[in-house]
């Protein structure tokens, strides 16, 4: 009986790797030199970097007026690409948290690189908000310091202010969790290395970890609880971005769909680059027996479940608009989608709703390039979902005499790339130094679907 | 902390997961004092046969959380209702419900940070430090079983026999602990 049951599982690592093979699989790829692939796309992305560089010192430099705002669409590219990043992020948290509560096993082999991803568009989105400021060098004030102005405090009413919680609490944890996974597998790596100043390096972080089994049970409890405070935080944070918008009264934004809405949409994005990154990483970094087809169809399940729960937020808001009899409300929705940036409009839905369906197909699923592309898409898609809320809505206010248009500035493009150009240089540097796969948790599910166990 | 009597230890040395299990249950059964077990990964079902307590860590989670909480909720009275009320939309000035997304985000900061903290404190793990036990194995695909070889009783020919029953592929004796 039980081996019908056993028969059932299908191993998560193929290639019938053992454990000392885990090890050599995912280290030696370290310690070689890069290879000319990494060098080109590393190059590409710093230079994407240093435009982004230039961009923001630019704008700093000169001030606000070298963005395409107006005194109606006062928010516009800095709060889309906020909102984008921020929603990159949350699909590493779930997978590292979320599906960690839930017992998924298959997370081992995605979810070290997945966390990375979340650090590094965390790191991304940051920048916007502090740019927007226009004065960055003030961004301190957000915090409550003593200060000579009172001492005046900082207004803990206002969802900016949570804001500024939420995301700095938010990379605090997932860097920490991050570091803490990480701990077995440096302590891997520095008994691997030899004596040199990588080792040093390496060794100083791994702060003498020994593979004792009393700090193993520890561990494993530590990893539990901060499991169990990333999902609730992740939730929070995202809920608290779409607050930013939710609680004005402006139409098209002052909707209490917003929370879910936006935590939905930010795991369906970050699943997406999830499944971009790993698409890449598989085929350049070796790695076909950890992260499987098999890790990409259930990717691509969470993609078309998450892409629903978007769409039905997208019929929803069309159907709570329609049925408050609120002339504003109604006209904006209209306006978002046959108004002068339809194409935004039918961009979000054409990517995040049509093409997604897709995926139902196994032989979608199952191919590569396909879900690479599609991934691509939603990324695209969920872009402009954020760029529809934030500048459509905007874009028409209540009084006519007051409408305006908005297209970006150079400048606000270039920032965007240059933040792309971040987070892939980041991604680089992290494939390259230090193991992108957790691998003392891959060899704990290595017998998986083997052996009856 | 260090005793000034050199303290003897027999190590044995495995690499599957069923035979760290074996030799650590039997070992227990017959009595003898197990030091500490090394692993590449965490070994489930290790904890009972090392009869390990559960950790006490969501303790300093949940306390240190709820005071980062209360502290939190506390500060932002003071700031928004006594030290310099201001008014913000016809809002009272101890707006509660106001307060609870950053209440919520710090008790998480505390609860996190301090979680890891006291982690890395018991387990003695700091920046720099150096293994307590290191072979190149252990953190690679092998196990390590150290006992302590407590008094006369430790039967040394009779616990390499039962590491040999679980396929032991070395075993040695040590007068301290440290690099193999």
């Amino acid at each position: 009986m039980a081996e019908a049951f056993v028969s059932l599982r299908q191993p998560l690592i193929s290639g019938d790797r053992t454990v000392a093979q885990v090890t050599q699989d995912i280290y030696s790829p370290l310690e070689r030199r890069p290879t000319a692939l990494w060098w080109s796309a590393f190059i590409a992305s710093f230079a994407v970097m240093v435009v982004g560089i230039v961009a923001v010192s630019y704008q700093v430099g000169t001030g606000i007026g070298t963005w395409g705002l107006n005194k109606t669409v006062g928010w516009a590219f800095d709060i889309t690409n906020f909102v984008f990043w921020i929603g990159i992020g949350h699909a590493g948290t779930l997978i590292s948290a979320i599906l960690f509560l839930l017992r998924q096993k298959w997370r081992t082999s995605v979810n070290r690189s997945a966390e990375a991803m979340t650090l590094f568009a965390v790191m991304c989105a940051g920048i916007f908000p502090i740019i927007h400021m226009g004065r960055p060098w003030l961004a301190f004030w957000m915090a409550p310091y003593p200060n000579t102005r009172g001492s005046l405090w900082i207004n803990f009413r206002s969802p900016l202010v949570w804001d500024f919680f939420a995301i700095s609490t938010y990379f605090t944890i997932s860097a920490i969790f991050w570091y803490i996974g990480l701990l077995p597998d440096l302590a891997t790596y520095r008994d691997r290395l030899k004596p040199g100043l990588r080792r040093s390096i390496v060794s100083f972080f791994s702060l003498g970890w020994s593979g004792s089994y009393r700090t193993w049970l520890r561990y494993e409890t530590v990893y539990t609880l901060l499991a169990g405070l990333a999902t609730p935080l992740v939730v929070s944070v995202h809920t608290i971005v779409s607050w930013d918008f939710a609680t004005s009264v402006i139409p098209g934004w002052h909707t209490t769909i917003f929370p879910p809405y936006f935590v939905a949409g930010a795991i369906f994005s970050g699943m997406a680059m999830v499944l971009t990154l790993m698409i890449i990483a598989r085929q350049v970094m070796g790695l076909e027996n950890y992260i499987t087809v098999r890790h990409v169809e259930t990717m691509s399940r969470i993609v078309i479940v998450t892409s629903g729960m978007v769409a039905l937020a997208y019929m929803t808001e069309f159907f709570t608009a329609f049925y408050s009899g609120n002339e504003y409300e109604q006209f904006i929705f209209i306006y978002r989608a046959i108004g002068p940036s339809w194409w935004a409009y039918w961009m979000m839905v054409g990517c995040n709703v049509l093409i997604p369906q897709l995926l139902w197909f196994r032989k979608v699923r199952t191919n590569l390039t396909a879900v690479f592309a599609i991934s691509l898409l939603i990324n695209v898609g969920m872009w402009f979902e954020r760029f529809n809320i934030v500048v459509s809505s905007l874009q028409r206010d209540y009084l006519p005499s007051s409408w305006a248009g908005y297209s970006p500035t150079i400048i606000e493009i270039a920032t965007l790339a240059g933040s792309f150009g971040l987070f892939f240089t980041c991604f680089l540097l992290f494939c390259r130094f230090l193991p992108m796969i957790a691998v003392a948790e891959v060899k704990g599910v290595l017998k998986y679907g083997r052996n009856g166990k | 902390m260090k005793s000034p009597f050199s303290r003897r230890f027999f190590v044995g040395i495995f690499e599957r997961e069923e035979d760290i299990l074996g030799a650590t249950n039997a070992a227990r059964a017959l009595g003898y004092k197990i030091t500490d077990v090394y692993a590449p990964y965490a070994v489930h079902g290790l904890e009972k046969a090392m009869h390990l307590k559960p950790s006490k860590l969501p303790w300093v989670c949940f306390l240190l959380g709820l005071l980062g909480a209360a502290l939190k909720v506390w500060f932002e009275f003071w700031t928004s209702a006594v030290d310099w009320p201001i008014n913000v939309g016809g809002k009272p000035w101890n707006s509660l419900p106001a307060f609870v997304p950053v209440t919520f985000e710090v008790m998480v900061l505390f609860a996190g940070v301090s979680t890891v903290i006291a982690f890395l404190f018991v387990s003695r793990l700091l920046p720099g430090k150096k293994p307590a036990f290191r072979t190149a194995g252990i953190t690679d695909h092998q196990f390590v079983i150290v006992l302590e070889e407590t008094d006369a009783a430790f039967d040394i020919w009779q616990v390499r026999k039962l590491f040999q029953e679980f396929g032991a592929v070395h075993m040695e004796e040590r007068v301290d602990r440290g690099k193999l």
